[in-house]
């Protein structure tokens, strides 16, 4: 891999996922990221929910592309994704979800993808329209580093942030390369497994974090199966920002854009580091 | 849908730089100065890779590893060789196919018999190789994913061989249509998880075992069934079918004193044929194709023949030729051979069709239909309807070759080999029903109108 790029440290100016990152910790707690799928039931509610957790205390908004292989995504995410895509969802409306949560908040929004879609426009068409739409990046659950050295040119070239994963299996050395290669922050699996709510998350979990800041990640999120505020604290205490996915997907498929701001508000409760209601 | 339509495969129009043709390769395989043979991977061109979750890597690498390890073991090897000679029936036997060979324009065919190894087709080959691996790893636990059922049996043939645990994903829908497979992996002792997500076939089925994979890969090896899939995957699965290559050209030279002019086989993810091209990938004069299932004709958009008219893009871990809409996601493969209906195809194949050294064409239904009967009857021999592609195709390639002789040649100068991969007991109900053999009413009759293969 070659790596004459940024990463995820100190050098990571006009990094907008770092920015609401740093804001947040400026606060003297842990960024809290909301993942939703576009498209889910239909553009404007996602758009609408995405408006929604950035003024309920979300920090970061991730939007994902539905995709017909989502190997990553357990059951909840998967029925979501599917009904998307039944209801007509194509790739192009992605970048309206990103410039209309983008217009009416100062939220970063990220996209999730599988990369085939992306290939299949093109990866520089692509990073152009997100960056014109506002877009902060992209989080790239089936792109590694070793794969991806057009999007490591063209995110550079755009300023766009590239949010790899690194998991519990992640070896020392793929831990320095891939830390070295992201920019904004580095995804932390929790568990090894797919998204979907679980009751605990692994122990796994700190030591990845831990792993990633020592290979020199001043950014490092934690993600896959948080779904309450208890596990936000619990998170937040080690992990500079915690992703909430199948918990939010669940909360709108079953109460609407409502039912996200009351979960938003809920867990937002969970990321004081020090004294808790420090935030809007 | 339409999309596939005006693309017309690799020369499609908005194919990046990334998508041409890699030159540099084409080149010195054409001034002939670079063996085809053995290509380790990750790459094959601009083909093949890890596009995989970081989860997976450490899984791939240990894989990897000890598949390298293993090679070079004359302990390993001797294994795999002995269990292919005592267990599965190897070597396979070379037919020549007389009164099949009127049907290809005269010139002569042999029919390399992978239907005659244990559980009935080249499938055997790649699970017990991989199984070995998977208890050197120390792993106890095998998955697999499968269409019709053929690599399902297979797995949890070794795995029952070997003492491992087994599971099998399979689509929902499959798991009804081919309910005597299901019983055939449960008497063998495997578990068979219907899979209700996506598009509940085979793609998905895979998407599932990925999906146990991450959570499972402490104690649990992917027993990929084709040569597809991240590295080392293609080149992995392709180095335990090479046996088939080998043989025939041991065979044929001994039978026939030469080389063939053409090597035929049929191609779902690409297993038998890489295993059989890869014994002449270097004999420049033996010309290879690959048969595709064409479905209900190209045209229609009911096929399976990605090579042909997919694109290049990335599914279950390697860059490919894949069947795609405009936006990247997967589009649905139809055949009426389960074996062949997959979307995409492994990567050693999209490399060989850019360099041009094999050929890749579309069969359809009917003609794989057409073909199937032809062998039954003039060779008393009923293949899968699967390797009925490739019979399709060297019936085509025959009258080919018998148009272009020059004058003083005969037909019978020209040689064929067609990879005969499997046997068709498993077909007989959809060939039953097919051909309207059933009475109404009967049993079998209710199966073959879903689609069920013995
Ligand atoms: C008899 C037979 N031939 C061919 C195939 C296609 O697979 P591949 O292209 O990997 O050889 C199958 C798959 O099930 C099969 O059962």
């Amino acid at each position: 891999m070659t790596s004459t790029v940024q990463s995820s440290g100190p050098g990571a100016t006009g990094s907008r996922a770092a920015a609401a990152i740093e804001r947040a910790r400026s606060e003297n707690r842990a960024a809290l990221i909301g993942y939703l799928p576009a498209g889910f039931p239909d553009v404007q509610t996602t758009i609408d929910a995405g408006i929604a957790m950035a003024r309920n205390g979300m920090d970061l908004i991730e939007v994902g592309i539905p995709y017909s292989d989502p190997v990553m995504d357990g059951r909840v995410i998967q029925e979501a994704t599917v009904e998307a895509l039944s209801n007509g969802f194509t790739v192009s409306e992605i970048f309206a979800v990103v410039e209309g949560i983008t217009r009416s908040t100062d939220a970063a929004v990220l996209v999730m993808t599988y990369w085939n879609p992306v290939m299949r426009m093109g990866v520089r068409a692509f990073a152009e329209r997100l960056a014109a739409a506002g877009g902060a990046g992209l989080i790239t659950p089936d792109l590694i580093p070793d794969e991806a050295s057009e999007w490591l040119e063209v995110s550079e070239e755009l300023g766009l942030d590239r949010v790899f994963l690194v998991a519990p299996s992640t070896s020392p050395e793929r831990m320095r390369s891939t830390v070295e290669a992201s920019r904004g922050f580095v995804y932390a699996v929790s568990v090894m497994g797919v998204t979907g709510a679980r009751s605990s998350v692994g122990a796994a979990a700190e030591a990845v974090v831990a792993a990633a800041h020592e290979a020199g990640a001043e950014r490092v999120c934690v993600g896959l199966g948080v779904s309450t505020a208890a596990q936000v604290r619990e998170i937040g205490a080690y992990a500079d920002g915690v992703i909430v996915g199948t918990a939010l997907v669940a909360a709108l498929r079953d109460g609407g854009v409502d039912a996200v701001a009351e979960l938003t508000r809920e867990l937002s409760s969970g990321t004081a580091h020090g004294s808790a209601g420090g935030h809007p | 849908m339409t999309d596939m339509h005006q693309d017309t495969g690799r020369q499609g129009t908005d194919a990046g730089a990334a998508d041409a043709i890699d030159s540099g390769t084409a080149e010195a395989f054409l001034s002939h100065d670079e063996s085809l043979r053995h290509a380790p991977g990750p790459y094959f061109g601009s083909y093949g890779g890890r596009w995989m979750p970081e989860s997976l890597i450490a899984a791939l690498d240990e894989l990897q590893d000890t598949f390298e390890k293993a090679k070079a073991d004359p302990e390993f090897t001797a294994q795999v060789t002995e269990l292919n000679q005592t267990y599965a029936g190897r070597p396979s036997l070379l037919t020549e196919a007389q009164r099949f060979a009127e049907h290809c324009g005269g010139v002569r065919v042999f029919l390399k018999r992978e239907d005659l190894n244990h559980t009935g087709s080249h499938k055997i080959n790649n699970v017990l190789g991989q199984a070995l691996l998977a208890k050197r790893m120390g792993k106890t636990r095998v998955i697999a994913e499968t269409g019709a059922g053929q690599h399902g049996v297979a797995s949890a043939t070794a795995a029952a061989l070997l003492g491992l645990e087994c599971v099998v994903y399979m689509g929902a829908e499959d798991t009804r249509r081919q309910a005597l497979n299901v019983a055939r992996m449960q008497l063998l002792g495997a578990t068979v998880v219907p899979v209700t997500t996506g598009s509940q076939t085979l793609k998905d089925a895979i998407n599932d075992a990925l999906r146990d994979w991450v959570a499972n890969v402490e104690t649990t090896h992917y027993l990929l069934g084709t040569a597809a899939g991240a590295h080392p995957f293609p080149s992995m699965v392709r180095y335990f079918h090479e046996v088939i290559g080998e043989e025939t050209r041991e065979q044929i030279l001994e039978q026939t004193g030469r080389l063939p002019d053409a090597v035929c086989a049929c191609v779902g993810g690409g297993s038998n044929a890489i295993g059989m091209f890869h014994g002449f990938l270097d004999d420049r004069d033996v010309a290879l194709y690959g048969f595709e299932a064409g479905g209900d004709g190209v045209e229609t958009g009911r096929h399976a023949a990605t090579i042909t008219l997919g694109r290049p893009g990335v599914l279950h871990g390697a860059r490919s030729y894949l069947m795609q809409d405009q936006d990247g996601q997967t589009m649905e493969s139809h055949s009426i051979s389960a074996g062949l209906d997959y979307p995409g195809v492994g990567p050693e194949h999209a490399f060989l069709a850019d360099i041009g050294r094999a050929k890749y064409e579309p069969i359809t239904d009917a003609e794989a239909m057409d073909a199937f009967t032809v062998l039954c009857r003039t060779e008393g021999i009923i293949p899968a309807i699967e390797t009925a592609h490739a019979l399709a195709g060297a019936m085509k390639i025959g009258q080919r070759l018998a148009a272009g002789l020059e004058p003083g040649e005969q037909a019978a100068d020209r040689v064929i080999v067609v990879n005969l991969s499997g046997r068709g007991d498993k077909d007989v109900a959809t060939a039953a029903g097919y051909f309207d053999l059933l009475p109404d009413e009967s049993a079998e009759q209710e199966i073959a109108e879903e689609g069920e293969q013995l």
